[in-house]
């Protein structure tokens, strides 16, 4: 590669002066100075007025364009984007305000039905208590009546059985002797032995 | 050998005159390929922006993401470098920004003209940065100005080594801006020149220069991924230092 013509190297075209030693020890061509003006474009003086001239128009044009047209333009979308976002957020916040309210009022409100519905209950359950009360006092007293009667009844009937008792066991008895001993007995005697069995 | 396969890879810098506009005052004056370059980027750069904002909607397109992206991109980098004062230079940041990435992508583009290629390009570039740095820094704090080039804290002695070396970096400043913006996209090139120029010589050669070919060839593939990524970086390099310089202006003393 070191020896100028070998079969990979670059061709030396015209060593000029201004020839520049490339890093792999192969001669750049630089052509002669009249094909370029000078023999390094970038440093030809030559061209540095007409270069200065656009690159100060195409520059200021430039910049009129960017300050004027193109960054207010982006700057605007980017802030409408940034108060949108703001605004947005604070949109939400306003809601979630607005429905944790509602949720602490349905709180109170379900605890305030709540409240009531036990009250509601205990006096229902007094109502009722009261009135089953009452009921079972009237009950108790119409049957201590009717119990009252039945005792009543059942004293009278029972007396009624035992003076039948004795006129059956006053009969029975003179019968009885009648047919033992053949004699009929006073029936002052018989009535007097039945009252002193019935007694005894 | 020798005709037929001269690879000039200077050729691609060359000025051509297209429309001659004589000499006024002895100064030779053309409307050059170079000329139409620049307008043709300031007419992308502008169409661009406006038919990417065109629908100017709320959720944004690709395109319109595109646009936004590269003015929030310079927009940061303005205010990261030189605060919210700074943002007073974004117009200026933004379009030399703008200018040198689509000058430097344009000439990735094969046998386009390389704009930022020019010497004269990149120092009258720097050269607006500096004269904004100047004139803005004395119009806003008059002779303050000039205790940029006094550091505080200094012993008395060594004051005025240091005034000289303050001063030596200032000027030295749209020197490098425009040397390494220029060097970068010449160097790069030329080296993607020189390594295409291997593949044709080799090819040209026959069947065992093919095989040859083939190492230039990775070479030009990797040398053109890494200028994409040195025309990126240089034009945020380009914008990144202009914001420096102008924080320098908007805040003098260190």
């Amino acid at each position: 590669m070191s020896e100028p013509h070998g079969p990979a190297g670059i061709i030396v075209a015209q060593a000029a002066p201004g020839t520049l030693p490339a890093a792999s020890g192969v001669e750049i061509a630089v052509p002669a100075a009249e094909a370029h003006g000078s023999n390094f474009p970038p440093f030809d003086v030559h061209t540095f007025p007409s270069q200065l001239l656009w690159l100060v128009i195409a520059f200021a044009a430039l910049y009129l364009l960017m300050s004027r047209v193109a960054l207010p333009r982006i700057a605007t979308i980017l802030e409408e984007r940034h108060d949108r976002i703001a605004d947005d957020i604070e949109e939400a916040g306003k809601l979630k305000a607005e429905s944790e309210a509602a949720a602490e009022a349905y709180e109170k409100a379900l605890a305030s039905a709540r409240t009531k519905a036990h009250g509601i209950a205990t006096e229902t359950r007094d109502t009722l208590a009261a009135e089953a009360e009452t009921r079972r006092k009237s009950l108790e007293a119409d049957l201590n009546v009717k119990l009252a009667a039945a005792e009543v009844q059942i004293a009278a009937t029972k007396t009624a059985a035992m003076a039948n008792v004795r006129g059956i066991a006053v009969e029975a008895a003179g019968t009885i002797v009648n047919t033992l001993i053949g004699t009929t007995p006073t029936s002052g005697a018989v009535e007097e032995a039945v009252d002193t069995a019935i007694k005894g | 050998m020798a005709s037929g396969s001269v690879i000039d890879p200077i050729h691609q810098f060359q000025i051509i005159k297209i429309v001659e506009l004589g000499q006024p005052g002895g100064v030779e004056l053309a409307f050059t390929n170079s000329a139409a370059f620049m307008f043709g980027i300031v007419a992308l750069v502008f169409f661009f922006l406006t038919f990417a904002t065109r629908g100017r909607t709320l959720v944004p397109g690709r395109l319109q993401s595109l646009a936004e992206l590269s003015y929030e991109f310079v927009a940061s980098t303005v205010r990261g470098s030189a605060g919210n004062e700074g943002m007073k230079f974004f117009p200026l940041v933004f379009s030399l920004f703008i200018f040198v990435l689509t000058a430097n992508m344009v000439g990735m583009i094969p046998y386009a003209f390389t704009v930022t290629s020019h010497l004269i390009v990149t120092a009258a570039l720097a050269l607006l940065v500096i004269l904004t740095v100047i004139i803005y820094g004395f119009v806003r704090h008059g002779t303050h100005f000039l205790h940029l080039f006094v550091p505080s804290g200094v012993p008395a002695f060594l004051l005025p080594f240091m005034v000289v070396i303050e001063v030596i970096s200032f000027l030295s400043r749209p020197i490098s801006l425009s040397l390494r913006l220029f060097a970068n996209m010449l160097a790069g090139h030329i080296a993607m020149k020189v390594f295409a120029g291997f593949i044709v010589m080799m090819t040209a050669s026959g069947v065992v220069g093919w095989f040859g070919a083939v190492l230039p060839l990775f070479m030009v593939v990797a040398l053109t991924a890494l200028e994409f990524l040195v025309a990126a970086l240089q034009a945020y390099v380009f914008a990144v230092l202009t914001c420096i310089y102008l924080n320098d202006a908007l805040h003098p003393g260190h």
